[in-house]
């Protein structure tokens, strides 16, 4: 077995147990350590894939910042030692079923697909050189509208995270 | 195929992931733990967007930027989301999905 192979086998086997872990678990604290877990196990994912400037992008964005806005959160909102009650057995079946049928076909269906088996073009090297320039480009490959569109976006949102949080005045 | 690994791998890998976030969104009941579990489907989302970019078409970064841009929207959804979540807790102290059935008292 191969480096790579058995760092795939590695980091499947953590974000699928910590996945399970994270919707599993009865304190809310450690769901989201669960989740810090998932997240950094798919940045070695991308590490696999050659993406690195993406897995940069989610260890600091998702691992870093989010988990720590839910974490906070979860401190203003619940007791630490909290736990839940177990959830109801319908909701549970469902939940399974769900799981089971929906992830059996789509796997079923994914496994029966013929995927080309070598792309016949040849791949580029994703230098930060290349990111930059496409990134903030106006020809082909350019992605300069969907960049100013999720900065407008990114200020909506910061206002109305404000606006909605703040408290009333009375 | 890069070293050994085919794209089924990756898929199944983030397929399964996907139907455990769908789970816990079903199962869970507080807000939060609901947050939790999209924020798995959306990465599960991410892992496929760059394996079909990796291994399908890997002369353009399409499915790079795409996965980029999710990453973002995730972020402010977050924080949207944490804004509500800290509101209604405010309003009805807690922050179970079954009681908050009433927009307003």
């Amino acid at each position: 077995m191969t480096l790579p192979l058995f760092m795939f086998y590695l980091l499947s086997a953590a974000i699928l147990l910590f996945s399970v872990l994270t919707i599993a678990s009865r304190k809310m604290l450690r769901s989201a350590v669960y989740l810090l877990f998932v997240l950094i196990a798919t940045a070695g994912f991308y590490f696999l894939l050659n993406y690195q400037f993406l897995a940069g992008v989610q260890l600091t964005l998702y691992a870093g910042g989010i988990v720590v806005l839910i974490i906070f959160s979860i401190l203003l909102t619940s007791h630490i030692s909290h736990k839940f009650k177990r959830p109801a057995a319908w909701k549970l079946w469902m939940g399974l079923s769900v799981l089971v049928f929906g992830g059996g076909t789509t796997l079923w269906m994914l496994l029966l697909q013929p995927f080309d088996k070598d792309p016949v073009v040849k791949a580029v090297p994703v230098s930060m050189h290349l990111i930059g320039d496409q990134l903030l480009g106006l020809g082909k490959n350019g992605y300069v509208l969907p960049f100013e569109l999720i900065s407008v976006l990114l200020l909506a949102v910061m206002i109305a995270a404000i606006v909605v949080a703040k408290k009333e005045s009375n | 195929m890069i070293h050994g690994l085919t794209i089924y791998h990756f898929l199944t890998v983030s397929t399964l992931m996907f139907f455990i976030g769908v789970t816990g969104f079903i199962i869970r009941q507080n807000l939060i733990t609901i947050l939790l579990s999209v924020e798995l489907i959306l990465n599960s989302v991410v892992i496929n967007f760059l394996v079909f970019n990796r291994f399908l078409y890997p002369d353009q970064l399409q499915g790079h930027f795409f996965s980029l841009f999710i990453i973002g929207i995730a972020a402010a959804e977050a924080s949207i989301a944490i804004a509500l979540i800290i509101n209604i807790y405010r309003r009805i102290h807690n922050i179970n999905a079954d009681n908050v059935n009433e927009m307003k008292y």
